[in-house]
């Protein structure tokens, strides 16, 4: 029953695919494994929770590739055409019911074990006495609005905005609230204290992501998205925009600064200043 | 069902336009549409040639385009993405080998509508030459994506270059090939329903007309959703309506006078098209993978009614699950988990239809056919693009991943190359049947092996950047501090991407090659195939059964039947003839 | 041994039709260049599906309709010309002179057919004209396009709509001055059928669309 124009199943050809597979896939999970490229070390209390979910869900995908790939590399090398007959069969019901009743409850339940870190994410019990920033996005920058001393923010409005004057926010600083706001391009917060984050956007949506806190919210125009984090651990984090926003959308970066309580104290101070 | 008792034979109708280019005959308006597709990849490709130049030699002039603005970064990724996804991805698998096929393969002469055929094809041409006009007015072609949000693709040019006439000719192009798409959906759909010949049962139709047949379902139902979108999206642009575009907007120090749009109303109308479409993009190819595997594994297919229901319960499935392209957009957190659970959920059907196509495998009599190479190597990508949907299917991990290069690797493996991988298994094993000529089988082994390498060297390493942080759609990397540890990982994808494209010429030529000079295919039935289209003459005359109406006596993947004297039972031939080893 | 095929028996699942259409004509000519005929009902399939389209694209613009009033501020209903009630009643009315044109076709009284048809086309056109003064009428009173979200929905909804009509006008034109070819591959009861039913659907969808406009701004 040759077929002119094409090769026979030959030995060589599924050796090599399989071979393929097998290098592919244990290539794949060494890179996995030794965590060549890797996340960060996580600074939120939150961030344990969505890590442990991402290597639940690496474990699972892990393994269904690993038996996935060799599978197909199997079948490749036992049953490439050396002539007899192939076996004649429409399927196996039994095993049909068994592997969707399986995968099923692999897949939604690792679905619903991402819930809690999910509802955690939104849903933070809301502590006494949080900082408060407005973050504001533009093109191509971001801006920190501090309510300053008073804990008032002061009055904002769009037709105030004047960037050539460096009013990013269109602060109105006749408003006796906004005397001691505070408009800055970085953020810090003190170390193991609730910062609220209210995110808009003057023109497009963009999206503010720190990859220790763990955190990304888009910035949506015409919307204020409320979001907290509390970092656990002092230093620089660098802060990337995660939303096409435009031709500066790559450039558009800052930092997050934690620090410790006196050194926040001093750093609101020095910004005051300048 | 039977269709009426067909009139005499149809000639052919005379001259060169008629016949070649204002046809309506199926087969020409499919090999269009599959010129089309094979013009816009190379189009595609070369853009990405050029962005991946770009990223990583960031300092240097890109050959053939010179010194490489972000602008013009973005610009061509957003073209990049339109074009691979509406001109290829939907045009080849679809519209190529749909047109080409369905009617054979169901016993018909020709779709139920030829001259709406034909007119969906030449609006589609139409579409493609709006879209790449875009590369040529002021401001040149949009930086918006792909996906055009809102409020950036509604601002116009204050908003960044080629978001003026560019982006208006981008949504006037989907306009257009949306109302196309219509037009070949409704077509699909009734020919499928209508025009069965005898025999031909919904369940011993191949496993391809199912596919384009479910797709079209979709592209009916989506495609209409995208052209409310851009008539929205025009009025936000020209007529000054603020569907999208919320009041109080400052774009470099300007007051925008709009007020009170949603730009998440975009992102919704945009994905509930946007999902399904990814869909309409895969379905034709997983079809054309059962019909291949189990021709030459010399086997039915694996669970053909489980395979029917998945695929039904995929497309289904992904008309309800748009809100996972949204999970950071600031739309509800419990919308966020339906939508999260609804998706996992689409991972059941799929792994289904991987078991089964391991299933059909098993115990077969493989044949390393270029075809079978490919619809192989589809079964690897499938898995493996598949289960990084799995991370990105849960906002919990979505948080990190969202934007992320993860996203990037997830769409290209699935879309970028299974799919991709789907056109090629069914141009090696449908070309001599519409050419009459054999594709060099040691040239496409060539071709395979060095795209199945390829292209998981260009995309594995993506998600190891995802991990460590790198957002996607950036033009350049050199700002964010924390991207400077990847550059090598840049330039080693660059390397491969060089290299996989390069294998892909080996393919056009093949093409072209076999066009005129590849070995005459004298069996009509070369591959031992089961199905209808293996029955005609190649390529088939005008109307496909030379006048008679065709009849079917059993399902389409009779392979090695116990006791028949050929390893293929094909599905035209009654009892007798079939036992007898009749041809 | 026969072959067993997994579809033996399933012939319940076959979608079964009847209705074959007419006969082709007796001695039709070889090399005729026309397409081959198809079952009359797949004219209607495909109307049907091309329907589901029109639906998908109005449920569109209704859900975000739905959605932008729901973000509150600046909505403000925009009344609705009264002349809409009269064009509403053409419309309804219309659809009852369209089945009483297809009743003179069955009786094979094509000049009842033929009156009756002209005068639904007629009642399409009043309707279009009766639009186009409640667009006129908006203008004077200063509400346009742009004026405030509601009235953006007006004009896309009665705008879309009314295109869609206009197409539907057209249809009707050309199956009533097109007569009954003899060789037709689409004969006039067919064609007839498919853009009655097209046009019954138009005018339940602008009842819906009025309705909305009415009472869900």
């Amino acid at each position: 029953m040759a077929n002119n124009q094409c090769s026979r199943g030959s030995a060589l050809v599924a050796a090599i695919f399989a071979l393929l597979l097998v290098v592919l896939t244990f290539s794949t999970i060494y890179f996995f494994a030794a965590r060549t490229w890797w996340f960060p070390e996580s600074i939120t209390s939150l961030g344990q929770a969505i890590d442990a979910q991402f290597v639940r869900t690496l474990w699972i995908t892990g393994v269904v590739f690993l038996l996935a790939q060799l599978a197909l590399a199997y079948v490749l090398l036992r049953f490439y055409d050396r002539g007899g007959r192939a076996h004649y069969s429409h399927g196996n019901t039994t095993m049909e019911i068994l592997w969707t009743a399986a995968t099923a409850i692999l897949f939604v339940g690792l679905g619903i074990a991402a819930e809690s870190a999910w509802a955690a994410y939104h849903s933070q019990p809301a502590s006494p006495n949080p900082i408060v920033v407005r973050v504001v996005a533009q093109q191509f920058q971001w801006n920190f609005h501090y309510s300053g001393p008073d804990g008032r923010f002061g009055r904002t409005a769009p037709e105030l905005v004047d960037d050539g004057l460096g009013n990013f926010v269109g602060l109105d600083r006749s408003d006796p609230a906004a005397v001691d706001d505070l408009v800055t391009p970085i953020m810090a917060a003190p170390v193991g204290r609730e910062v609220v984050l209210d995110l808009m956007s003057k023109d497009v949506t963009h999206s503010l992501f720190i990859r220790e806190l763990r955190f990304k919210q888009d910035a949506v125009p015409g919307l204020v998205i409320r979001l907290r984090f509390t970092a656990v651990k002092v230093g620089d984090y660098e802060i990337a925009c995660a939303e096409l926003c435009g031709l500066g959308h790559h450039r558009m970066r800052s930092v997050l600064k934690v620090l410790s309580p006196e050194e926040y104290e001093a750093w609101l101070v020095e910004q005051a200043v300048e | 069902m039977a269709t009426e008792a067909h009139p005499a034979v149809h000639h052919a109708p005379q001259g060169f336009w008629r016949k070649y280019i204002f046809s309506t005959d199926h087969k020409v308006i499919g090999i269009q549409y599959y010129l089309l597709a094979l013009v816009a990849v190379f189009v595609g490709m070369f853009l990405s040639l050029l962005m991946r130049f770009h990223l990583a030699w960031p300092t240097e002039e890109v050959p053939f385009f010179g010194a490489m603005t972000p602008e013009q970064y973005l610009a061509l990724m957003t073209m990049h993405g339109t074009i691979m996804v509406f001109f290829v991805l939907t045009t080849a698998p679809q519209s190529g080998f749909g047109n080409y096929f369905l009617p054979i393969q169901i016993g018909a002469a020709d779709m139920a509508f030829p001259v709406l055929n034909m007119l969906s094809f030449w609006l589609t041409f139409v579409a493609f030459l709006v879209l790449l006009a875009a590369f040529f007015v002021t401001g040149g072609a949009p930086i918006s994506g792909w996906t055009g949000y809102a409020p950036l693709s509604a601002l116009g040019e204050i908003a960044g270059p080629g978001l003026g006439l560019g982006q208006t000719l981008w949504v006037v192009s989907l306009a257009i090939f949306s109302g196309a798409s219509l037009m070949g959906a409704l077509n699909f759909i009734t020919t499928t329903l209508d025009l069965r010949t005898r025999g031909m049962s919904l369940l011993r139709m191949p496993l391809t007309v199912w596919a384009w047949f479910i797709t079209a379902i979709l592209a009916l139902l989506a495609f209409a959703v995208l052209l409310a979108a851009g008539l929205l999206l025009l009025l936000d642009r020209h007529a000054g309506t603020s569907f999208f575009i919320p009041g109080g907007l400052v774009v470099s120090d300007k007051q925008i006078p709009h007020t009170g749009g949603s730009p998440l109303l975009w992102q919704h109308l945009f994905w509930f098209f946007g999902h399904p479409e990814v869909y309409i993009a895969i379905l034709p190819g997983m079809g054309v993978v059962s019909h291949i595997l189990s021709c030459f594994s010399r086997k039915p297919i694996f669970g053909y009614k489980a395979m029917v229901l998945a695929m039904s319960a995929i497309a289904f499935l992904g008309l309800m699950v748009w809100g996972h392209h949204m999970f950071m957009s600031g739309m509800s957190p419990y919308s966020a988990f339906a939508f999260s659970l609804l998706t996992m959920s689409i991972g059941v059907p799929s792994a289904i239809k991987t078991f089964n196509w391991l299933g059909t495998l098993w115990g077969g009599r493989i044949q390393f056919t270029t075809a079978m190479l490919f619809a192989t190597g589809f079964v690897s990508l499938f898995v493996t693009g598949g289960l990084s949907g799995i991370f990105l299917a849960q906002p919990t991990v979505d948080i990190y991943l969202h934007d992320t290069y993860f996203v990037v690797a997830h769409f290209h493996i699935i879309m970028g190359v299974a799919a991709i991988f789907g056109i090629f298994a069914g141009t090696y094993f449908w070309f001599p049947k519409m050419f009459g000529r054999f594709l060099n089988e040691g040239i496409g082994k060539v071709h395979f092996w060095l795209t199945f390498v390829g292209v998981y060297a260009i995309f594995m390493p993506m998600h190891f950047i995802a991990l460590a942080g790198h957002p996607r759609r950036y033009a350049d990397n050199t700002a964010v501090s924390f991207l400077e540890p990847m550059a090598s990982v840049h330039y080693f994808m660059t390397i491969a991407a060089f290299i996989t494209i390069g294998a892909q010429l080996l393919f056009l030529f093949n093409f072209f090659w076999g066009l005129w000079k590849g070995s005459k295919a004298e069996e009509i039935n070369p591959w031992h195939a089961t199905t209808l289209e293996w029955t005609v003459p190649s390529p088939p005359p005008h109307d496909n059964f030379a006048g008679h109406v065709p009849a079917v006596y059993r399902g389409p993947y009779e392979y090695s039947v116990p006791g028949a004297e050929k390893d293929f039972t094909p599905q035209h031939l009654p009892e007798p003839q079939a036992a007898a080893g009749d041809d | 041994m026969t072959a067993r095929s997994a579809t033996d028996g399933l012939e319940l699942l076959e979608l079964g039709h009847d209705d074959r259409g007419p006969a082709p004509p007796e001695g039709r000519e070889r090399g005729d260049l026309r397409p081959p005929r198809i079952p009359q009902h797949a004219y209607l399939t495909g109307l049907v599906l091309a329907l589901a389209g029109i639906l998908m694209f109005f449920l569109a613009l209704v859900s975000a309709f739905v959605v932008r009033k729901g973000l509150g501020g600046d909505w403000a209903a925009t009344p609705v010309p009264g002349i809409l009630w009269f064009n509403t009643a053409i419309l309804v009315i219309s659809s009852v002179t369209l089945e009483r044109a297809r009743r003179g076709l069955t009786a094979a009284d094509d000049s009842g057919f033929r009156a009756w048809w002209g005068v639904t086309t007629a009642l399409g056109v009043a309707f279009l004209a009766g639009q186009i003064v409640a667009w006129r009428q908006l203008a004077e009173a200063g509400v346009f396009l742009a004026t405030n979200p509601s009235s953006s929905f007006f004009y896309v909804l009665t705008g879309a709509h009314g295109l869609h009509l206009l197409g539907g006008v057209l249809a009707l034109a050309v199956v009533g001055l097109r007569g009954d070819p003899p060789e037709a591959r689409l004969p006039r009861s067919t064609a007839a059928r498919v853009a009655g039913v097209y046009w019954h659907f138009m005018g339940l969808l602008w009842v819906c669309v009025f309705l909305l406009l009415l009472l869900g701004q």
